[in-house]
């Protein structure tokens, strides 16, 4: 009889060599589903992981990738800490990405500027991802409902919003009935960092974000609070820390973060606004964040990683002709293969013969 | 130890060098130990004496890396609990072993073999709980039960069973004098019948009274065996310590400082269907005198820290009055900055969080005494404090920046009485100040309560054990099923009043009201 038995101790090196453990053991997943699918694995290999970062440019597409990922994430984080789950980060992300482009729609053609306008879909992203997330925020504090199921269920809401916004208020049009907006105009995009790339200002919000979140984390009084409540609710309460307070600043830096990263994508490489303005960026960003263990500096590097799945994955569909789908599998191996690698540090297998 | 001419057949439990390493402490060191038929035969030892983890061998909860162990002469190897229930070895653990989500009948057999009838079961239990003067509810779920309730649910369990040999890890100190007794008539009755026990409690008198034997504990090592009838307290003490046990030092109170904590006909009911309702509840205390609080657990103490905490605030202000402040909406840190400290029953996870350092284990109270700037740590004078109050409070312990739940219960006691008091309340709310506390931090600690009386504090102490509400109160009250007696001057009072009182019966209302406006 194979028993899960509690360690006295789980190991503090390998809890942090767990997602390092996660990753190897997702790139030996990853060659042997090559090989079973009748795919040289060493070439595979290549193609999924070495060809997308082989230039510079490839190098650029992966630090653009990467920043919806990074926005996300640490907006989570600062949650998940507290033990707050916002599962919904997708649809506060599109939320985001809809009040950002009504903006730039609102301004288009009237030749105001570029600053104007940006800061304005900044601030409006933001907030329209943070009234999303307000919906679960407010149920949890004023109901006691459960902030998973809110929070995900508002995801198909949003999809369909930005569905029927595309389908009609939003539609171009001179856009032949194709459910997506007009392209915004140059005042509403996102300059671009590097001359020749795609990679735009988004990518500094994502790395200020990860300097606050690192600073709210782990300099200040709020964010010391938020971990308490995380690691012991009795003990929060018993400090006098509030409890709803927790909820809001948790749901709320994560849609505020969301919001963001919906109108970086929308004022950035989009440069209008589809009903697929999200790449299920709001779903990997749990992932990243969870084999980033809710740090800002392991986010940087998790979102790196996801990122490289997702052009990976891109790759193989084109030079291995898999189907697109094999991001998620990679994805799916990455959270599985940690979530077990944390299982075996704080429990250890025993096999044992039945006690009669 | 064993002799050669001891009966073999006399000997039920014979355990020879058990040596037990952990990581970083040796546990147990070459420890033997001899338990006759029918012998009451107490471990006696500190916090981190190595009690535990030898009585966990013995259950089959950990094994030992050298040394033997005979059961009823034959040698053997006990696997796992269950295995030590099949035995015949019944523990009642320190820290309970129950599942909070199950009722007390469920939770009683999961541990009994097979698929027993609850219904029958739940007769079973009223009868033993009945015979030995445990009253408990088959029905309730566990996680209801206050700290005391749940030891019954424990101590039953392991009857039920008709064990030859049953290990009580400090099990009376959440019962009432005249519960001990008859909890000591049990024992005695079980040891009569030939059960053999093994008794473990830091309260020297208790085994004194009760225990033919007693072997010594002190680092893991076996430092002394007495028969406790011909040994004095103390000198069992200093056998068990190394040293001379401190007397706390009770000077005269002063004269009695402004009123510091005003209950005003405090009612709560309370949120837990099985918990115990608040009735009308007076108090008015001083600054500069100690209010002690006695009462068998689960008859309103936890609902009534809750309130007095602001954990689970009142719906009338007026009904609690901190320093001059209508406080009964208050969340805690609002009754905090008005003068209030407060020192939880619950160490880990409540009063202070398991993994964090003890500088953030510091800030969590103590970040009002300008530990912060624009909201922001400042890590090098917290950091001080903690370091200040392990230094003061004699914490032991491997730093500042060691996690809370690295320390014994005790010295994590001690460091949250001092976080408390560094921050110079005018009123403090301790509960179960020395609960699991070995004798040297708990004479501390009292001391410490008596000090910052004599400074002018006023402070309220809920406990369970009366020797220590007597040793340190000026004045003594009584909770029984959420309401308050009136509260007596020491002089005025005997533990045995305050015993009967403790099962609600005290004099007639219109003579409280007399006490309570006195």
């Amino acid at each position: 009889m194979v028993k899960l038995e509690r360690r006295p101790e789980a190991s503090q090196l390998m809890s942090y060599a767990s997602p390092l453990i996660a990753i190897a053991l997702m790139l030996i997943g990853g060659l042997l589903l090559f090989t079973a699918l009748g795919k040289d694995p060493i070439e595979g290999f290549k193609v999924f992981f070495i060809n997308p970062i082989s230039d510079s440019y490839g190098i650029s597409e992966l630090f653009l990738k990467a920043t919806p990922l990074m926005l996300c994430a640490i907006g989570l984080a600062v949650g998940f800490r507290a033990n707050v789950w916002n599962i919904g980060a997708e649809g506060q992300l599109i939320v985001g990405a809809v009040a950002a482009s009504a903006v730039a729609l609102y301004f288009y053609e009237t030749e105001s500027s570029q600053f104007l306008v940006l800061s304005l879909m900044v601030i409006t992203g933001a907030t329209g991802g943070m009234l999303w997330a307000a919906i679960p925020a407010f149920l949890k504090t004023r109901f006691d409902t459960n902030e998973i199921l809110v929070s995900l269920m508002l995801v198909y809401v949003a999809q369909l919003l930005v569905s029927w916004l595309v389908h009609g208020p939003m539609m171009d049009p001179d856009g032949f009935n194709f459910p997506q907006s007009r392209l915004f105009e140059d005042s509403a995009l996102l300059p671009i960092l590097f001359e020749g790339t795609r990679l735009n200002l988004a990518f500094g919000f994502a790395v200020s974000a990860l300097l606050v979140g690192y600073i709210f984390m782990f300099r200040s009084f709020a964010g010391f609070q938020m971990q308490v409540a995380g690691y012991a609710k009795d003990a929060a309460r018993y400090a006098g820390f509030s409890a709803k307070r927790m909820i809001w600043i948790g749901m709320l830096s994560g849609g505020a973060m969301a919001g963001l990263a919906g109108m970086s994508e929308v004022a950035g490489p989009m440069g209008q606004i589809t009903d697929h303005v999200s790449n299920n960026y709001g779903f990997a960003a749990i992932i990243v964040a969870f084999v980033a263990r809710l740090n800002p500096v392991g986010i940087f590097f998790a979102s790196l990683l996801m990122a490289l799945l997702y052009l990976g994955g891109e790759q193989a569909q084109q030079y291995l002709a898999l189907p697109s789908s094999i991001s998620n599998v990679f994805q799916g191996m990455l959270l599985m293969f940690l979530l077990g690698s944390d299982v075996l540090i704080n429990y250890r297998v025993r096999w044992k013969e039945a006690v009669a | 130890m064993t002799s050669a001419t001891d009966d073999e057949q006399g000997l039920r439990l014979e355990l020879s060098g058990i040596t037990k390493i952990y990581p970083a402490v040796i546990a147990n060191e070459d420890v033997s130990l001899a338990v006759r038929r029918g012998e009451i035969h107490a471990v006696l030892g500190e916090n981190g004496a190595g009690k535990s983890t030898l009585m966990k061998m013995i259950y089959g909860v950990t094994h030992p890396d050298r040394g033997g162990m005979k059961w009823e002469g034959q040698v053997l190897k006990v696997e796992s609990p269950a295995h030590a229930r099949s035995l015949g070895i019944g523990m009642v653990f320190q820290h309970f072993s129950l599942f909070e989500t199950l009722t007390v009948v469920e939770n009683v057999a999961l541990a009994l073999p097979g698929n027993p009838d609850l219904a029958e079961l739940a007769a079973q239990i009223i009868e033993v709980s009945n015979r030995y003067g445990l009253p408990v509810d088959p029905q309730r779920l566990v996680h209801a039960l206050s700290v005391g309730e749940r030891q019954r649910v424990e101590i039953i369990r392991c009857l039920l069973q008709n064990p030859k040999l049953l290990i009580m890890d400090e099990p009376t100190s959440v019962l009432t004098p005249q519960a001990v007794r008859k909890l000591f008539d049990t024992l005695r009755q079980l040891a009569a019948e030939g059960c053999s026990i093994l008794y473990i409690s830091h309260k020297l008198d208790e085994i004194q009274e009760l225990c033919h034997v007693a072997t010594v504990l002190r680092d893991g090592k076996v430092t002394g065996h007495c028969i406790p009838a011909e040994e004095t307290p103390q000198s069992m003490a200093s056998l068990m310590i190394g040293k001379e046990l401190p007397v706390p030092e009770h000077s005269v109170p002063a004269e009695p400082g402004d009123v510091c904590l005003q209950l005003n006909r405090l009612s709560k009911v309370s949120d837990d269907p099985f918990g115990t309702d608040l009735q009308d509840i007076n108090i008015e205390l001083r600054g500069g005198e100690i209010l002690g609080i006695a009462g068998v657990s689960g008859n309103g103490q936890q609902e009534l820290l809750y309130a007095l905490s602001g954990e689970f605030p009142v719906d009338d202000a007026n009904a609690i009055v901190i320093c001059g402040h209508p406080s009964g909406c208050d969340m805690p840190d609002r009754r905090r900055r008005n003068g209030m400290g407060f020192v939880p029953e619950e160490r880990l996870g409540r009063g202070a969080v398991p993994r964090m350092s003890l500088t953030e284990n510091a800030l969590l109270t103590a970040h009002r005494a300008d530990m912060l700037r624009h909201g922001m740590i400042q890590f090098e004078r917290i950091a001080a404090f903690a370091r200040k109050c392990i230094a003061d409070f004699n914490v032991k312990c491997g730093g500042e920046e060691h996690a809370a739940n690295s320390l014994s219960g005790g010295n994590l006691q001690k460091f949250i009485m001092g976080r408390e008091i560094l921050l110079a309340p005018k009123l403090l709310v301790v509960a179960q100040p020395t609960w699991g506390v070995d004798v040297g931090a708990a004479a501390f600690i009292r001391q410490r309560l008596i000090d910052l009386r004599d400074e002018g504090t006023a402070i309220l102490v809920i406990s369970e054990e009366l020797e220590e509400l007597f040793e340190i109160s000026d004045r003594i009250a009584v909770i029984a099923n959420g309401q308050l007696s009136p509260a007596k001057r020491l002089a005025d009072t005997s533990i045995d009043e305050i015993g009967i009182w403790m099962s609600g019966m005290w004099e007639a209302p219109a003579t409280a009201e007399a006490h309570a406006h006195g």
